[in-house]
This record gives C-alpha cells, sequence and structure tokens, in this order.
C-alpha cells in the first residue's frame, strides 16, 4: 500500500502498464513533454521516449480514430482526451468505430484501446469545460465506461482498462487530481464491479465518480437524525454491478440515485428503470434522483454552486425516502 | 506509351480486374433479386486501382476502404466465398453476415475493414501505421478514400500526423470526379496536389484506370514508405460508371457522359495492352470462363449457407462479456 494522489495513481498505472507490456502507447495533447494538461503523464516521455508517449496537435477526431487503428494493429493504445467536452469531436471514432468493430467485423478483430478523459465541474470552467457526459457512452454497445473515485480505484481499473480487450472509457474528476489515497498496485479491479463505499441499513444511494464523497460526506451528516445510508460506488457505468445494487436493495428497500451529470436521460434514470422493472417488489418507496438540472454548466461561482448538487440536496432526498 | 509491365504481373493483374468486374456485375443482378440486402456500391470502372495498389503490398501490410471497397478487399486476396456469403449475410460471410458490403474486413489478410463514413478509413489506416512504426513490423497501411473525403477534416488532420511523424502512410485517393450526387468540382475548393504541397508529402497523380501506372507508381511509392521517408499521397483518376449506390439512377449525369464511359475501361484497356504483349483473345476468353465459373461456385454456396444466429452476434458486442449484470 502507497498513500499518492489521483494523478499520481494515474500516472503509475500507466507506467506500470507501458514498462508490463512494450505495445501500450500513449496519445493526446500536451501529454508528453508538458506531462498533460493535469500533469497525469508526467515523467512518462522520459521514461519511456516518445515513440511510446506522443505529443499529439490538436486533432481530437483523428487522435481517437488512430488509436483504433493502431489497436486493430497490435498496440494497446492509451489516448488522452483534454477534457471530456472535446470527445465530441472524437465520436465518430467511438460510436462508429471503435464500439463496433468487433461486433461488425464477426467477433475476428478487437479494439483494445482506452480513452482517458476528466469529467465535471466545480473549476469555475464554464459550459465546455465542465460536462459529464458518461451516458452518451454508456449508451453505445461495444463500449466499456468506467468512473473511479479514489487514487486506488484509478491505478487498479487503469489496468485492467488497458489490458482489457474491447475499448474502455476511463473518466476522471479534474477536481479529484490532486485527491489523495492508498494504491495497492497488486490489487486486480475488474471492470463491472461496484464497492460499497459505506455499509447501511436504511437507503440504498448508488453513485459514481467524485460524487461518492459527496455521498459519503450526506450519509456521516444523516446518521444524527439516526438514518443509516449504504453508498454503492458504481466504479464502472458499462457494465454496472446489478447484483451488488440488487443484494443492497434486499436489505435497505430504497433508492436514491446521485450524479453529477444532467439527470434527465442519464445514468440515473437507467439505473431507476432497472429498478423499477427488476427490483419492483423490494421498494417501499419511490426511487428518487440527485443530478444536475436541464441547463448547461454555468460559470460564475456563484451560479455552479447552485448547479451543483451538494450535500443538502443529498440528505433531502434520503430523508424524503425513508418518510 | 505506356509504362514497362512483365507479361506474367499484367496478366496476373488482369485476373484481379476482371474477377472484380464479375463479381459486381453478379451483385448488380443479386441485388435487383432481392439476394442482396441493404445498399452496395459498386467500383466498376475502378478495379484497376484496387488491382495495381494490393499487388503492390506484402503480408505485414494493412488496409482500410470505403463504402466502394470490394475492390480493394478482392484485390487483397478475400476469397470469394467468404465475400459473397457476407455481402448476402450468411454465416459463413468473413464477418458472419454483421457487417454487409459497406464492413467487409479480415484482419487475417490486414483488412481493417470498409467503411460507412466517408472519410472514417483514413485515420484508422494512419493508426495502423503508427502501429508498425512502434513495433518495427516493415509494413506499410494504405488508406484508399474517394474525392468526396477530400472535404472530410480527417482527411487534412491525418496528414499533418503522418507528415510530422513520417509515418509509413500511403493515402490513395480514388478521384471519380462524383461526391456521392454531386460533382466534386462544386464540392472541394482545392486540389489534393496543392494540399499535399502544402504538408511537404510526396505526392503522385496517375491514369487510375492504367493498371501497369497504378502499379509502377504504388510500387515506387511503397519503396520510399519502407525507406521510413513519410507518408505518400498516390492520386488516381477514374471514373465511377454506375450509380453512388446500386439502383442510383443517376438522374443528376449528363447522358454523354455516361455514354463516355466505356471508351475508358480499364477491363478493355488491361486487355488491349495483353494484346500488346501477345496474349490472345482466346486465352483472355479462357481467363474470362473460369472467373464466371468462380464466381458462380462461390454464389451458389453463399445461397446454400446457413443464416447467421442471432445468439452468436450477441455474444459478438464485447471479447469480454459484463460479470455481475442481471
Amino acid at each position: 500500500m502507497t498513500e499518492m494522489k489521483y494523478a499520481q495513481a494515474v500516472n503509475t498505472a500507466l507506467s506500470d502498464a507501458m514498462t508490463a507490456d512494450p505495445t501500450v502507447i500513449l496519445l493526446g495533447e500536451d501529454i508528453a513533454a508538458a506531462g498533460g494538461s493535469f500533469k497525469a503523464t508526467r515523467g512518462l516521455l522520459d521514461a519511456f521516449g516518445a515513440m511510446r508517449v506522443r505529443d499529439t496537435p490538436i486533432s481530437e477526431a483523428s487522435i481517437a480514430s488512430l488509436a483504433v487503428g493502431a489497436a486493430m494493429t497490435g498496440v494497446k493504445p492509451v489516448v488522452e482526451i483534454m477534457f471530456m467536452d472535446f470527445i465530441t469531436l472524437a465520436m465518430d471514432a467511438l460510436v462508429n468505430q471503435a464500439a463496433k468493430a468487433r461486433f461488425m467485423f464477426g467477433g475476428r478483430s478487437s479494439v483494445p484501446m482506452v480513452l482517458r478523459t476528466p469529467h465535471g465541474g466545480g473549476l469555475n470552467a464554464g459550459p465546455q469545460h465542465s460536462q459529464c457526459l458518461e451516458a452518451w457512452l454508456a449508451h453505445i454497445p461495444g463500449l466499456k465506461v468506467v468512473c473511479p473515485s479514489t487514487p486506488g480505484d484509478a491505478y487498479g481499473l487503469l489496468r485492467t482498462a488497458i489490458a482489457d480487450p474491447d475499448p474502455v472509457i476511463f473518466i476522471e474528476h479534474k477536481a479529484m487530481y490532486g485527491r489523495k489515497g492508498s494504491v495497492d498496485t497488486s490489487a486486480s479491479i475488474p471492470i463491472g464491479q461496484a464497492h460499497i463505499a459505506r455499509a447501511g441499513r436504511d437507503v440504498t444511494l448508488v453513485t459514481y465518480g467524485a460524487t461518492v464523497h459527496l455521498c459519503l460526506k450526506a450519509a456521516d451528516q444523516l446518521t444524527h437524525e439516526g438514518i443509516d445510508v449504504e453508498v454503492i460506488d458504481l466504479r464502472s457505468i458499462q457494465p454496472w454491478d446489478q447484483q451488488t445494487v440488487l443484494a443492497s436493495l434486499q436489505r435497505t428497500h430504497r433508492l436514491v440515485i446521485a450524479h453529477e451529470a444532467v439527470q434527465a436521460f442519464g445514468v440515473g434514470a437507467e439505473i431507476a428503470a432497472w429498478a423499477a422493472d427488476t427490483a419492483f417488489d423490494e421498494l417501499d418507496a419511490p426511487v428518487l434522483r440527485v443530478a444536475a438540472p436541464f441547463m448547461p454548466v454555468p460559470f460564475a461561482r456563484s451560479l455552479e454552486a447552485q448547479y451543483a448538487i451538494n450535500t443538502d440536496r443529498l440528505c433531502d432526498a434520503v430523508r424524503r425516502s425513508v418518510a | 506509351m505506356g509504362v514497362e509491365i512483365d507479361t506474367a504481373k499484367l496478366l496476373s493483374l488482369y485476373r484481379i480486374i476482371r474477377t472484380i468486374r464479375t463479381v459486381e456485375n453478379s451483385l448488380t443482378k443479386l441485388f435487383a433479386d432481392g439476394e442482396v440486402p441493404g445498399f452496395i456500391h459498386l467500383s466498376v470502372g475502378q478495379e484497376a486501382i484496387a488491382a495495381g495498389v494490393c499487388a503492390a503490398l506484402s503480408d505485414q501490410d494493412t488496409l482500410a476502404t470505403t463504402h466502394r471497397g470490394h475492390g480493394h478487399v478482392l484485390a487483397r486476396g478475400l476469397s470469394l466465398e467468404h465475400f459473397f456469403k457476407e455481402v448476402m449475410g450468411k454465416a459463413g460471410g468473413v464477418c458472419g453476415g454483421r457487417g454487409g458490403s459497406m464492413h467487409v474486413a479480415d484482419m487475417d489478410i490486414g483488412i481493417l475493414g470498409a467503411n460507412g463514413i466517408v472519410g472514417a478509413g483514413i485515420p484508422i489506416a494512419m493508426g495502423s501505421a503508427v502501429a508498425h512504426q512502434v513495433r518495427q513490423t516493415g509494413g506499410i497501411a494504405v488508406a484508399f478514400f474517394g474525392d468526396g473525403a477530400m472535404a472530410e477534416g480527417v482527411l487534412h488532420e491525418t496528414m499533418n500526423m503522418a507528415a510530422l511523424w513520417k509515418l509509413p502512410l500511403l493515402l490513395v485517393c480514388e478521384n471519380n470526379g462524383w461526391s456521392e450526387f454531386s460533382p466534386t468540382s462544386q464540392q472541394f475548393a482545392a486540389a489534393l496536389q496543392d494540399i499535399a504541397a502544402a504538408f511537404k508529402i510526396r505526392y503522385t497523380k496517375v491514369d487510375g484506370n492504367d493498371v501497369a501506372a497504378v502499379i509502377d507508381a504504388a510500387e515506387a511509392n511503397i519503396a520510399e514508405l519502407r525507406l521510413g521517408n513519410g507518408p505518400a499521397v498516390l492520386e488516381c483518376i477514374t471514373q465511377r460508371v454506375r450509380g453512388h449506390y446500386e439502383g442510383d439512377p443517376q438522374k443528376y449525369r449528363a447522358a454523354d457522359e455516361l455514354a463516355s464511359l466505356s471508351s475508358d475501361d480499364p477491363v478493355t484497356r488491361t486487355e488491349a495492352l495483353l494484346h500488346q504483349h501477345g496474349i490472345d483473345a482466346k486465352e483472355i476468353e479462357q481467363i474470362g470462363a473460369e472467373i464466371d465459373a468462380l464466381t458462380q461456385t462461390a454464389i451458389s454456396a453463399a445461397r446454400a449457407d446457413t443464416e447467421p444466429t442471432y445468439e452468436a452476434a450477441q455474444r459478438d458486442v464485447y471479447t469480454v462479456a459484463a460479470s455481475r449484470t442481471l
């Protein structure tokens, strides 16, 4: 176990994967000489050289497509897209190419690529540098989507993602790079396996990414009111761990889903619909969601503070669930 | 006077050209009869480019092609049986009947796929070139694209990156003058030659219906690529005889343009070259008959093949499936 920051955990996972497998290469804007916008790739150019750690031009569409072609030709590319908002430019590569290649080519190929990208607000970065667009990608058969909340999970899931034969979107949070945690570099974390971040009896609170920490804070506050919240960190969004959530509902019979992304048509909508279908008999209360309103992420501090979900909104939802 | 070419090589190129033509002519009928579902886009009139470029490749090389890609995959060596089964949506197709005409791929022979998105194969081929460079395979990657794709941003991004990184990438433009239903002259303001020059990329233009010229230019460019001297653009001027898609009535094309196409046909032009090399009409007729028979055998096998199974399709969404879903 080593204590390290989230960005360092990403960096260590990349470095360890590159040491273990000479076909792993890194591509992205300013990732080599500059070490990445959030310094997640610092030092890797010196360690592995310019053939394997490549600064790309500002050409998101072609960087992502390049990864598809390289992955089909025996290389394992890890692409960094500087802000998740910029994946709009890479959607053909992800949706039409990477996601479909295995299926469309009769199972005779695979696309072992990883696309790392930070989502999320809280830095007053404005409408085009703050979005959480994971639901778009989780909607596409063929893509896997993970969103780790701790340095330990970031390390473990990134190693798993790089080793995975399918295309994996690895979502980081730009406000979390400085967050510290313990990392066990020998622990393997499978894609699709949730983690119970806090065990509780009364309400199941399902979340992922940086929102896990907000949910844990809300759960702590609610203990003073005698409400015992179970917080499930999904870690993987596609596929997501239905078994762990169902087992939790069989204990709590109440479900609240929380995420930073826009509520409408989001990850929470999918989980809520699944619960209505699969776990209807377990539920003693309506399923509630706590997520962003249907508007772009605003810039001004006061506006973004009002827009973002917070512990008050989480506590309100949990109280309504147990009322 | 054309480019010098060895008789045996010319004969083998003719077989490929004639095979592509025979296959696509049979597709016209199969499509009209409802035996080929979906959309198909024929490369009739452009076969010499596929034949010439693919004949210049080695085993380790890779290529990405387009929606009009039958010629490239056949020239690269995909078997007729696997091809027909795929475009007819049968279980034994090279892609198990999942992709069809627009998505024929075969990693075993370096075909990274035809593509339903115009221009999308270009950066995929670039990625393959990066892999060749990283793995030091000695291989090169080819991106086939049409002149309509010149307007796609990824071509320009790819030329930039390929030039910066000196990638072993051959960009082959099959310029037939048409961007789907519009003349490319009305769709694209620049010339490929000028764009290549802007990125300092080696550029060659050939008569794409002269197979000897195509293979000569392809071999010269590929030799340079293997030396690590960076990417090259090969623009092949050709003609699209059929519509954008099969069944397209082509009312947007002038009658005299359509009537003039036969004078530049790569099949008859290659036959004329064969005559100059002393191959008589009887021998050519015999080659044609052999190819007809092989094509009919493959079509019969495809007709007899089973429908794909839904369960097998479901299995291939992922290589490693979800384990904790219900």
